[in-house]
């Protein structure tokens, strides 16, 4: 085969961009994930968090959040001895740059950190006008961006105030559960960044997950059980005054 | 025919709800996306769209496959189960490129008190102090190494930090 020079000055940026392939490996994306094998869930071990606010500003930078809008954030209760009724709820910036020193002295203070329930009942995708919003077959309640009409109607049904309308898309925006991390065998990126263990990610379909273990042997919650929406993130040592 | 003699209008009418249905099928063929209703009422396609953002947060396990030795050094302390990316930030791009992207040098002064500064609202069994009384102004990482933040007696005792003004865990002064 003869190899004039015109030949070689074509091949060369060619065998670049081949060794660039072969430099970055195989791609992460895991072929082998199959929708039927999972069911997503959280699990929020509330004794474990203490209000660093890594998980609110992992989010944001994984999932381009704009400013001011959250698609996890963390709450400070403060709740008197007699009041159980009446907390003190604070999330300065929803906890992205942590909590000022707590003002009240006495009676409890605990952070609870609050992201999107995952519902396997969920309100908000029942009012889509649309079929925008739905359930993955593996558990994670998403939004499509291209049928988003913006409507709203999904904003005000979620009982839990986990869904905004991003101000630059004009489209209805939440916690994906990192669906683009969990699809590659990586955890979420709040559950990446948590220093002491608060988050972890379960797979409820998932035999070996320590999960099932956990469930089983402590006292588990979720948010609002009376609105029957099946919320999937569990929390463990949730108060009762937790709104 | 005697009995269709006066039902002409009836099939005009039944014409033009013909044309109309194929027109609303057609014209449905065309606007509805093809993976519409693949999984449920909703388009299939959406799932492989929302998958294919790229992912910001490299993993631990990335981390690990190269930086063994700060694994083995954080495995002596208690900062084991503290991943790489909670302290360094999103490090996907370094972990694609690692000659390229270097991580920001971290200020230990800023950082440490994210997690340590004291507040009744912590768990009490969490280490913490209040920064300002603790080290009066200097950076964490004087005495304490990050990795491993026990201070080892043996070799960096210069007692930099009066033992008074230590908190205990769970103390919030």
């Amino acid at each position: 085969m003869n190899v004039t020079r015109r030949h070689m000055l074509l091949l060369l940026p060619a065998a670049a961009i081949a060794w660039k392939h072969v430099l970055a490996g195989t791609p992460e994306a895991a072929p082998n994930y199959k929708l039927s094998e999972h069911w997503w869930s959280m699990l929020i071990d509330l004794p474990k968090c203490i209000g660093c606010g890594n998980c609110v500003r992992a989010c944001q930078t994984e999932n381009d959040v704009p400013d001011g809008y959250f698609r996890t954030w963390v709450e400070r209760y403060h709740v008197t001895d007699y009041d159980i009724e009446n907390p003190h709820v604070d999330s300065p910036d929803g906890g992205k740059k942590g909590f000022p020193p707590s003002k009240e002295e006495g009676g409890k203070n605990f952070f609870v950190p609050k992201l999107c329930n995952h519902c396997a009942d969920s309100p908000c995708t029942q009012v889509c006008p649309v079929g925008a919003t739905f359930i993955s077959p593996d558990g994670v309640v998403l939004v499509d961006k291209k049928y988003c009409l913006g409507c709203r109607y999904c904003v005000q049904a979620c009982p839990y105030g986990c869904r905004f309308i991003n101000p630059a898309t004009e489209t209805a925006e939440k916690c994906t559960l990192c669906y683009h991390r969990i699809t590659k065998g990586l955890t979420t990126a709040c559950c990446e960044s948590c220093p002491t263990g608060a988050r972890q990610l379960a797979d409820l379909k998932n035999p070996n997950d320590p999960i099932h273990e956990f469930l089983k042997t402590h006292s588990i919650q979720v948010l609002k059980p009376y609105m029957a929406t099946h919320a999937k993130v569990f929390y463990n040592g949730l108060d009762g005054s937790v709104r | 025919m005697n009995a269709f003699k006066d039902a002409g209008h009836i099939f005009r009418l039944a014409a033009v709800f013909v044309c109309g249905i194929l027109v609303f099928v057609g014209v449905r063929a065309v606007l509805v996306p093809k993976s519409f209703g693949q999984y449920g009422h909703y388009r299939g396609d959406a799932l492989a769209e929302i998958a294919a953002r790229p992912v910001n947060f490299a993993g631990h396990q990335a981390c690990e496959d190269c930086h063994s030795d700060v694994l083995d050094k954080k495995k002596a302390g208690k900062h084991v189960h503290v991943n790489c990316e909670a302290c360094h930030g999103a490090q996907a791009k370094h972990a694609e490129d690692p000659a390229s992207v270097q991580p920001a040098k971290l200020d230990t002064a800023v950082l440490c008190v994210r997690c340590h500064e004291a507040n009744i609202a912590k768990p009490k069994s969490f280490p913490q102090v209040a920064s300002a009384d603790h080290s009066s102004g200097l950076p964490c990482d004087t005495c304490h190494q990050p990795h491993s933040p026990a201070i080892d007696t043996g070799e960096t005792a210069q007692a930099t930090t009066p033992a008074t003004t230590k908190v205990a865990p769970g103390g919030t002064k």
